[in-house]
């Protein structure tokens, strides 16, 4: 018996698929599976974070509901998944964060809106507020650089803070040896899975989602989310580094490297949380953890607001709605950043040790 | 008065998919009737993980080459002679192109699953498994333009001198129709899930079967056909059978309910006897003949007995071994007389000679002095807790079907040919099967000859 439910339920399919086995070359999941004769909670939420939801051991399995045998392994695992999120939580006084996430976000988002723009508003005066800024150093008119660069910091340094001591109680409880490291070959392997999504692909015929046709489109808005974001972060980096290396001063013009790189991210971020927010909302009732509902929609929501407020910053910034719609970027960056260790965002770093984690155990297994 | 097709297939698996798809790209209009739900789909076929196909050389998943021959002389090892060799020749000669047709209808293979390396060589496996390959099926014949009605029980065909004029159908919704069809492919399966049948050859043993497929295996068009003038074929007896775990459902447990720990202990019946030798051959080898030795048994039902040392040497399994402490509170928890399964148990081991275990070959632990003996990996049973998996026979398809030829064009009572009337798959696997069985035959019988029926039956229709 374990902890919870949903982590008894998984413990059951997995002994179900342990003695079948049909689904093997699908993911990663099965294989770490087979690996293992008994579960415990560690063994489930590292098979539960493995999972990419791609759908297909659904689709293809004999024993689907309404087999008595009752087998939904995506959904199962989906469901704990997030309850995994919650209970890796750092700290635990706020894994509670999760169970309603979507409201959560919500309020963090606007009340954080709402501070940059009270914010602006109470150190500036209006004619600043809504004033015509240009050149270099328009936007600290509104908010000095280093105010900004202090209080963006500390949120990231927090959220980093909060992640990895989620990541190392998740790693003791997958791991063995207990407080084993991860070596570098596996990390690699693991950044390459990761990068390509290796496991949202049905095992090559494709993923599932509205129904039983290998049709899904999640892995490509997947790709422009991820990468979108990531060039995001990258404009950013190379903006701070042109502040202090360079001395040069944001705005910067269209050409210039951070701005080609925000909005190419900037472009991914708007599209990629469509997409998958559209796929979202067509999912297969039998597919989707209902619970979580709000956590995924409230990431993708942040996602693109993080992507709109800032396309749209960069076309108006020479206008007099620059000042608002800084104050509105800000808030929703800063809003990601906060509520980043307690929220969907998390996913992606628990999977990512989980593929480390399944990398490890193919390279243990070919050794022995 | 309903609709006309060229080719009217009736059947939902494999064979029946493999057929429309094979007429359709013949250039014949198909109409597919599976009789059941759209979950339930293809029959057998949802439960199977791989084909036997014959090949010159290795694969990108398959270890080795497997030519023609050594997959005949295989067969004629199984079936003990009981085949007809120049259908099964022509079977294994064109399962070497099947391997590439079925992949280009959307099927993929990948290498043998775990636990399964011994068929590494010679099976090819489903990428998912047996539901992925008939996924790929149904979407290839759905793009291609052949309908598909789920939940549709013919109830009578109308044949006139060995030839097929139409079927009568049972809609759920819109009641009974009649389809006419210038040819008929029958893939609609043995008739294993009809227990009133099996009674007939069986008695009342058959109440102890549980049913591997799923209930909708009935067997009715088989019997449609067999009253109507078709020639029969096979045994009614002969069916691939295995021993699978007492405690699983009667319909539909699929692969799961099997267990593969024979050759690792000794088997007994109510009675705590033993009946046969468990260690004859490699697993692989002897799996299917578990499911009729359990089947001669009284009440139909066994006991797989070992002990705590052996428990990681095959698959896990679906349900957990019962045990106990000692040889007694097992026999308590398995309903046996405790003083009978200790001497049949203290008799065996004391029986069992020293020798170097290895569960791959055939090694040299035996048993001296007892009946029946068991040949190789025989140790002793003595390290508690023990453990126990009831069983009892499995049946997964029947080998009584319609005779058909070369063209699979079924063979009417008097010998001659039916001028439209086709059959693939488990309907007439008796053609090919006298009795015995090895891994994935029942998909080459279901595919070569599905594609074979489809294709003759389109050619007949554009004639």
């Amino acid at each position: 018996m374990h902890g919870t439910r949903i982590l008894d339920e998984a413990d059951r399919l997995m002994t179900v698929c342990n003695s079948c086995r049909y689904c093997e070359g699908l993911c990663a999941v099965f294989p770490a599976m087979e690996m293992r004769r008994a579960f415990s909670d560690g063994d489930l939420n590292y098979l539960a974070n493995l999972c990419h939801s791609c759908g297909a051991c659904y689709v293809d399995c004999q024993f689907s509901p309404p087999h008595e045998f009752n087998v939904n392994v995506p959904q199962t695992l989906a469901v704990a998944r997030a309850e995994s999120y919650a209970a890796y939580a750092w700290p635990q006084a706020l894994s509670g964060a999760f169970a309603r996430n979507g409201l959560v976000i919500s309020i963090v988002a606007a009340l954080s809106m709402a501070a940059f723009i009270l914010g602006f508003a109470a150190l500036n005066d209006r004619s600043v507020l809504f004033g015509v800024h240009t050149g270099p150093g328009a936007f600290y008119k509104l908010m000095p650089h280093n105010a900004m660069a202090a209080l963006f910091s500390a949120a990231f340094l927090y959220a980093i803070f909060a992640m990895t001591m989620s990541v190392r109680a998740f790693w003791r409880d997958i791991g063995t040896p207990i407080g084993g490291r991860a070596d570098g070959g596996s990390i690699f392997q693991a950044i390459r899975d990761a990068g390509e999504l290796r496991y949202l692909h049905g095992g090559g015929v494709g993923c599932y989602n509205e129904d039983d046709k290998p049709t899904d489109r999640r892995k490509l808005f997947h790709h422009l989310t991820f990468y979108g974001f990531l060039l995001c972060f990258a404009a950013t980096s190379v903006a701070t580094l042109y502040h202090y290396l360079l001395g040069r001063e944001a705005p910067y013009p269209w050409w210039d490297l951070p701005v080609v790189l925000g909005t190419l991210g900037g472009i991914g971020l708007v599209v990629g949380p469509i997409g998958l927010f559209v796929a979202k909302s067509r999912r297969a009732p039998e597919l989707l953890d209902e619970t979580s509902y709000g956590m995924d929609v409230g990431f993708i929501a942040m996602l693109f607001l993080t992507g709109v407020t800032g396309m749209l910053l960069l076309l108006l910034r020479e206008t007099a709605a620059m000042g608002p719609l800084l104050a509105l970027h800000l808030g929703a960056v800063f809003a990601l950043f906060v509520t980043m260790p307690y929220g969907k965002f998390v996913h992606g770093i628990y999977r990512f040790v989980a593929l480390v984690r399944y990398a490890q155990e193919r390279r243990i297994e070919a050794g022995s | 008065m309903g609709s006309k097709y060229d080719v009217l297939v009736i059947g939902g698996g494999n064979a029946a998919l493999c057929a429309a798809i094979a007429a359709r790209r013949g250039g014949a209009s198909v109409l597919v009737l599976e009789g059941a739900p759209k979950f339930y789909r293809g029959g057998n076929t949802r439960h199977t993980r791989n084909m036997r196909c014959a090949h010159d050389a290795a694969t990108e998943i398959l270890t080795g080459p497997y030519i023609e021959e050594e997959f005949w002389e295989d067969l004629l090892r199984v079936t003990g002679g009981q085949t007809d060799e120049v259908l099964a020749r022509h079977m294994i000669r064109e399962s070497k192109d099947i391997l590439n047709w079925i992949v280009e209808q959307g099927v993929r293979w990948q290498p043998s699953l775990g636990g399964t390396l011994s068929l590494g060589r010679t099976n090819s496996f489903f990428l998912g498994g047996g539901r992925a390959m008939l996924n790929a099926l149904y979407l290839t014949a759905e793009r291609l333009g052949v309908d598909v009605e789920y939940d549709a029980e013919v109830t009578d065909l109308v044949i006139e001198d060995g030839m097929f004029l139409a079927a009568r159908l049972k809609r759920p919704i819109d009641g009974e129709t009649e389809i006419r069809a210038t040819s008929l492919v029958a893939a609609a399966g043995g008739f294993e899930a009809n227990i009133e049948w099996l009674k007939q050859y069986w008695g009342e043993a058959a109440d102890n079967f549980l049913i591997r497929g799923t209930p909708y295996n009935r067997g009715s068009i088989l019997k449609m056909l067999l009253d109507k003038g078709v020639q029969e074929v096979g045994d009614p007896t002969q069916c691939h059978a295995v021993a699978i775990d007492a405690r699983a459902p009667k319909f539909d447990g699929g692969i799961i309910t099997r267990h593969d720990s024979v050759v690792f202990g000794i088997v007994v019946n109510k009675h705590s006897q033993r009946f046969y030798d468990e260690g004859e051959d490699i697993w692989p080898k002897r799996y299917a003949i578990w499911g009729r030795l359990v089947a001669a048994q009284p009440d139909q039902i066994a006991y797989i007995i070992f002990d705590s040392t052996v428990v990681t040497s095959f698959m896990p399994t679906l349900f957990p071994p019962i045990a106990g402490q000692t040889i007694a509170e097992l026999a308590g928890k398995l309903t046996l007389d405790p003083v009978a399964l200790e001497k049949t148990i203290t008799e065996f081991n004391a029986a069992v000679r020293p020798g170097t275990f290895d569960h791959t070959i055939l090694d040299d632990c035996v048993t001296e002095g007892i009946t029946p003996p068991k040949t190789h990996w025989a140790r002793k049973i003595e390290t508690p807790p023990y453990l126990a998996y009831p069983v009892r026979p499995g049946i997964t398809f029947t080998y009584l079907g319609t005779r058909v030829n070369k063209e699979a064009r079924m063979l009417m009572a008097d010998g001659k040919p039916s001028a439209n009337m086709f059959a693939a798959g488990e309907i007439m696997a008796g053609n090919v099967l006298g009795k015995g069985y090895a891994a994935g035959m029942g998909m080459t019988i279901g595919s070569v000859f599905g594609r074979i029926a489809g294709r003759e039956a389109a050619k007949h229709a554009r004639n």
